[in-house]
């Protein structure tokens, strides 16, 4: 019986294995360099500090001042993680309501054929590339209090006002950095906007203004429906830009004056690479990790689920 | 010349609103560059100047400082060591996330979605958030103040948005073309290579575009993993030269303007491919 199997497959089935197998050998191959980065620099870290968030650890020798939940019930109770949490939750809010409308905005108003629309996207996308660290310094000199330093100031005096401390002062500095934060990234979500509304067929734009819409109705009621999925992504993109805002914070204020500016990342860099409490900084990391996955659950939950409903009305 | 403007019609309107609408454009304008101009500015200035005057133009423009920071060679090794960073971030991107992108889009195994939802994980876990995890990593492996261990770290937190962009861009490939390229006698890796790769040439392009851009601006990774001054990239470099030197402000103008210049001349060369970058992620995202 095997005998005949094995004399009846004999064409067709080494060949159907070798291609099989080959085509096995394809996936894992291919797939080998992802896993591996992966596995090393993703998994294997998140697991090992979930170990280490546990123990009083300064990053010499073995882990083994044990403290359980210690940490975190330290972190939860420390006002500066606290007041980090606070300002970069307002970084959100102001990038939501705020930046992205200026930028829809801007972009509905150049549109799909102002004359000079390449001129005004080039240069709204400029401080896009450059770097976090060049873009603080620049803004720091403008910012400087002394008034015959700082151009901003300058102009206050001009103006017949008074100079302001700006970055110095723990009322200002997050207003400041909200400043400079949109001088570097309303260009990109207003050049998302600009292509989503290149996708947008101009004939339904034209067919309700010929049914006697206004440009108002037009934009509230066509245009911008068509618009969410680009809506969506730009929300998307920047709460996580938000949620990890480090350079620039770092190098204008190092989360001064008094922990006024400080943020979940320049907290965690502080206990980690100032202080070097290893422990602590990895149940800093996990709790803002956590934090990161309860955003990214509410944007699934809400933002999609919105989107599906507007699927279907 | 469209329906629209036919419609609006009334030409006074659309002329006054065409007014407001460059008004408040070059409002913007001016708010994007009044920062670059007076850095430039400011980097033409003597120490001198840069206290009297601070933000009025250099006239005749003083061009020691540019001088004095191009013939040390501190700017030239953090350039290089940037180059080098960046392009081998992006070579590994190109190559790694491709590879995994065509397994995604064209092929089927057992535990496919399981195995994709896994690596787009990456997404909700960025770089910032990881730091302190991924540096005991490195100093396990004695990477720390190598150039390798930023590539490493820099390639490994980029895999999962691209591979997500270039999924998409291979899953639009007409399936018909790889049948025939199968019945043809092509190998799934000959298909690959003969056929996909060729057309995604400018989905390749914006991902590198994209991925230059954040390894060549990247600050944490960097300051978190070197010590050793030969090692630095030009955003940690800057930032520890505006240290140093932050008495003689002209002076760090000018290595600040130097510095963006590598970036400014990629934006002039690749500009198309970062805005299609952006958008084709934008768009399917």
């Amino acid at each position: 019986m095997g005998v005949s199997m094995n004399r009846n497959g004999e064409g067709a089935l080494p060949f159907r294995s070798t291609a099989r197998s080959q085509h096995t050998l394809t996936v894992v191959l291919f797939l080998l360099p992802t896993f591996v980065l992966f596995i090393v620099f993703v998994v294997y870290p998140v697991l090992q500090s979930f170990y280490y968030s546990m123990f009083n650890w300064k990053g010499f020798g073995p882990a083994v001042d044990f403290v359980g939940l210690d940490n975190f019930k330290r972190i939860l109770t420390d006002k500066a993680f606290m007041k980090a949490v606070g300002n970069t939750l307002n970084i959100v809010v102001l990038s939501l309501f705020i930046q992205l409308p200026l930028s829809l905005g801007l972009a509905l108003m150049v549109g799909r054929d102002l004359p000079g629309k390449r001129f005004f996207r080039t240069i709204f996308f400029v401080p896009y590339v450059f770097s976090e660290v060049i873009t603080a310094i620049m803004w720091m000199g403008l910012f400087n209090p002394d008034p015959d330093r700082g151009l901003i100031n300058a102009l206050i005096v001009l103006m017949g006002g008074k100079p302001q401390p700006w970055l110095g002062s723990p009322q200002m500095v997050m207003g400041c950095i909200f400043v400079v934060l949109t001088w570097k990234y309303f260009g990109f979500h207003m050049l998302l906007y600009m292509a989503g509304l290149q996708n947008i067929p101009r004939e339904i734009e034209e067919a309700a203004l010929i049914d006697g819409c206004s440009t108002g109705q037009m934009i509230s009621y066509v245009t911008l429906p068509l618009l969410w999925g680009t809506i969506r992504t730009s929300i998307y993109l920047s709460v996580l830009g938000a949620l990890q805002q480090f350079g620039l914070i770092w190098v204008m204020t190092k989360g001064g004056p008094v922990n006024a500016s400080e943020v979940m990342s320049t907290y965690m860099y502080r206990y980690s690479f100032i202080r070097f409490w290893l422990g602590y900084g990895s149940a800093v990391a996990i709790v803002i990790l956590l934090i990161s996955l309860a955003f990214s659950i509410a944007y699934l939950r809400l933002v999609r689920q919105q989107d599906y409903l507007g699927g279907v009305s | 010349m469209s329906a629209s403007s036919r419609i609006l019609g009334a030409s006074g309107r659309k002329t006054l609103s065409r007014a407001v609408q460059y008004f408040l454009l070059t409002l913007m304008s001016i708010y994007i560059l009044v920062p670059i101009v007076i850095l430039i500015f400011g980097s033409l200035k003597t120490r001198g100047q840069m206290y009297s005057h601070p933000y009025t133009p250099p006239i005749p423009p003083y061009w020691d400082n540019y001088i004095k920071i191009l013939t040390s060679s501190i700017f030239w090794t953090m350039l290089k060591n940037s180059l080098i960073v960046t392009l081998a971030v992006t070579v590994a991107v190109l190559v790694i996330c491709s590879l995994a992108a065509f397994v995604f889009a064209r092929l089927d195994f057992r535990g496919k979605d399981l195995a994709f939802n896994f690596f787009t994980l990456g997404l909700m876990f960025p770089i910032t958030i990881a730091i302190l995890p991924v540096y005991l990593v490195i100093r396990q492996m004695s990477l720390t103040n190598s150039l390798l261990g930023i590539i490493l770290v820099q390639t490994a937190f980029q895999l999962s948005g691209n591979i997500l962009i270039l999924r998409n861009f291979f899953a639009s490939v007409p399936l018909e073309l790889q049948d025939a390229a199968y019945i043809d006698g092509c190998t799934p890796f000959d298909f690959f290579r003969l056929i996909l790769l060729p057309l995604a040439r400018p989905a390749l392009s914006a991902v590198a575009s994209l991925t230059m851009v954040v390894s060549w601006n990247d600050l944490l990774v960097p300051l978190v993993l070197i010590d050793k001054e030969t090692l630095w990239t030009l955003p940690l470099g800057t930032m520890q030269f505006q240290g140093q030197y932050g008495t003689d402000l002209a002076l760090v103008a000018a290595f600040v303007s130097l510095s963006a210049v590598p970036a400014v001349i990629f934006y002039i060369l690749a500009e198309r491919h970062i805005v299609s970058g952006l958008t084709a992620g934008a768009l399917k995202g």
